[in-house]
């Protein structure tokens, strides 16, 4: 049995997954999970990855959670090319220490806005005061400076000259805002460049393709969303009304 | 020149890195950050680690923040025993997954016990209300749920037989609340049978030397009670937000 991988490209970690997979032409069943329906919390979907999230993995009888691990996995089985995940040493450092980086800053704050702007008013049927998005885009502006001043810095890519790991987990987390309609690329000349960078090292066509649902996520405002989804969020949810 | 690590063992990735180059012998300088004394907003650390946090290795030239990237670059830069982070595809990858999962889980949920049960009471003019301390805990615990049923399983370490530093990250982050008094390992025999194989893996010594700082509340209270007042607001207001 091959390679599969359980996605729903609404989720941005998914869409590094998919992205990487395609670009280097890994052979792959893509498993659809989808998430507003619930499909994560099914008994088959638990035996593959009982946190109930995706991306995750099945390589024969070889699971894997976690975007950052199945992406590491996946360039060391399929050898990708060295610059994904460079071989010199402090080169590598660089990726590593932002794929670190990335999960209390970039991931922890972009996806807020899709909470306000799509989540909540789905869930509840309310929207939040504009000081919350306002609050949310200061946090978020807060880790792009870092992004910029830390690790974008002058450099093409956030290891030098080529697109690596660290590049694509970034752009995915930041569509999310996008989709919702904070742009976090105008006014932002040099993180708009880097942007086009990016997309153009994955492939515009690829790179649409993936993000072609997340940029539609309007239309789904009439879905139903699966009670069990609902369940799980309320933590979430309600935090984010306090 | 040898590696500089800059590091305060009050906080949990620095245990991590230091318990990682003492155990394998990696000559280093140890560099002390004291914040508490607000050192990790001084010039010259600033030129170390922009982000202004601890660990942050110097190398020469290369600077490099962020704990797992230091064990990382220590691993491979010094050619540490596999166990660490073992060259099967498998394995390694329980070890990235371990690592990836940690960050919003055990390191969110262990610090923030901490930070409530030990920090507000140093800091604060006014305890948080006994709910928000609750919570954090109930959070904890259904971390740990997971961490048991799906990382350690029945097995000795979290990739098997040997530790790796899944293991090692784990366990300094786990002992962030105990040093606050809450206990994580008490009524949790899986949990604390896995302490005792991690702390003699390291060796018993290492691991107490270590911990010594943050398992001696008494010493953090002095240091709390002597914090320079504009760093003292400072954190006043990054747990007052961190913490809502």
């Amino acid at each position: 049995m091959g390679l599969e991988l359980y996605l729903d490209l609404l989720s941005q970690p998914c869409r590094a997954v998919y992205i990487f997979a395609k670009k280097n032409r890994i052979p792959f069943e893509f498993k659809h999970v989808e998430l507003f329906k619930g499909q994560q919390f099914t008994e088959e979907f638990k035996k593959v990855n009982m946190l109930k999230k995706v991306p995750a993995l099945k390589d024969g009888p070889f699971l894997l959670a976690e975007s950052t691990a199945i992406l590491l996995y996946l360039s060391r089985k399929y050898n990708t090319p060295d610059h994904w995940y460079p071989s010199d040493i402090e080169a590598r450092a660089r990726v590593d220490e932002y794929l670190s980086w990335h999960h209390t800053n970039i991931r922890a704050n972009a996806p807020k806005t899709m909470w306000i702007k799509v989540l909540i008013p789905l869930l509840t049927g309310q929207s939040l005061p504009p000081e919350k998005l306002q609050e949310v885009m200061e946090g978020l502006a807060t880790s792009l400076k870092q992004f910029e001043e830390k690790f974008l810095q002058d450099k093409p890519f956030i290891v030098g000259s080529e697109i690596s790991l660290a590049d694509l987990v970034a752009i995915v987390e930041l569509m999310q805002p996008v989709a919702v309609g904070c742009d976090v690329f105008e006014d932002r000349p040099k993180l708009a460049e880097w942007r086009n960078r990016v997309e153009e090292a994955v492939g515009e066509e690829l790179f649409q393709q993936a993000h072609e649902l997340i940029l539609n996520i309007k239309e789904l405002s009439n879905i139903q969303v699966d009670p069990r989804l609902k369940e799980q969020l309320t933590p979430v949810l309600l935090k984010m009304l306090k | 020149m040898v590696v500089e690590l800059y590091l305060d063992l009050l906080s949990q990735p620095c245990r991590a890195v230091y318990i990682f180059a003492k155990k394998n012998n990696i000559p280093f300088e140890f560099k002390d950050v004291v914040l508490f004394k607000g050192q990790h907003m001084s010039e010259e650390f600033g030129k170390v680690n922009p982000l202004r946090k601890v660990p942050a290795l110097k190398d020469e030239a290369f600077t490099l923040a962020e704990n797992t990237a230091i064990l990382l670059y220590l691993s491979r830069k010094f050619n540490t025993p596999d166990h660490w982070y073992p060259s099967d595809g498998q394995k390694r990858a329980k070890v990235d997954e371990y690592l990836s999962w940690q960050h919003t889980a055990i390191r969110a949920q262990g610090s923030k016990v901490f930070l409530i049960k030990a920090l507000v009471p140093l800091l604060m003019d006014k305890p948080f209300p006994p709910e928000k301390l609750e919570g954090a805990i109930e959070e904890l615990n259904s971390t740990l749920k997971q961490f048991e049923e799906k990382f350690l399983q029945g097995k000795l370490f979290i990739v098997g037989n040997e530790i790796s530093l899944a293991d090692l990250v784990a366990l300094v982050e786990l002992m962030q609340p105990v040093g606050a008094g809450y206990d994580v390992f008490e009524g949790s025999p899986k949990l604390a049978e896995w302490r005792h194989r991690v702390e003699e893996a390291i060796g018993k010594e290492l691991f107490q030397q270590a911990h010594e700082a943050i398992l001696n509340v008494k010493d953090m209270a002095a240091a709390a009670a002597q914090l320079d007042p504009q760093l003292k607001e400072k954190l006043k207001q990054l747990l007052q937000k961190n913490l809502k």
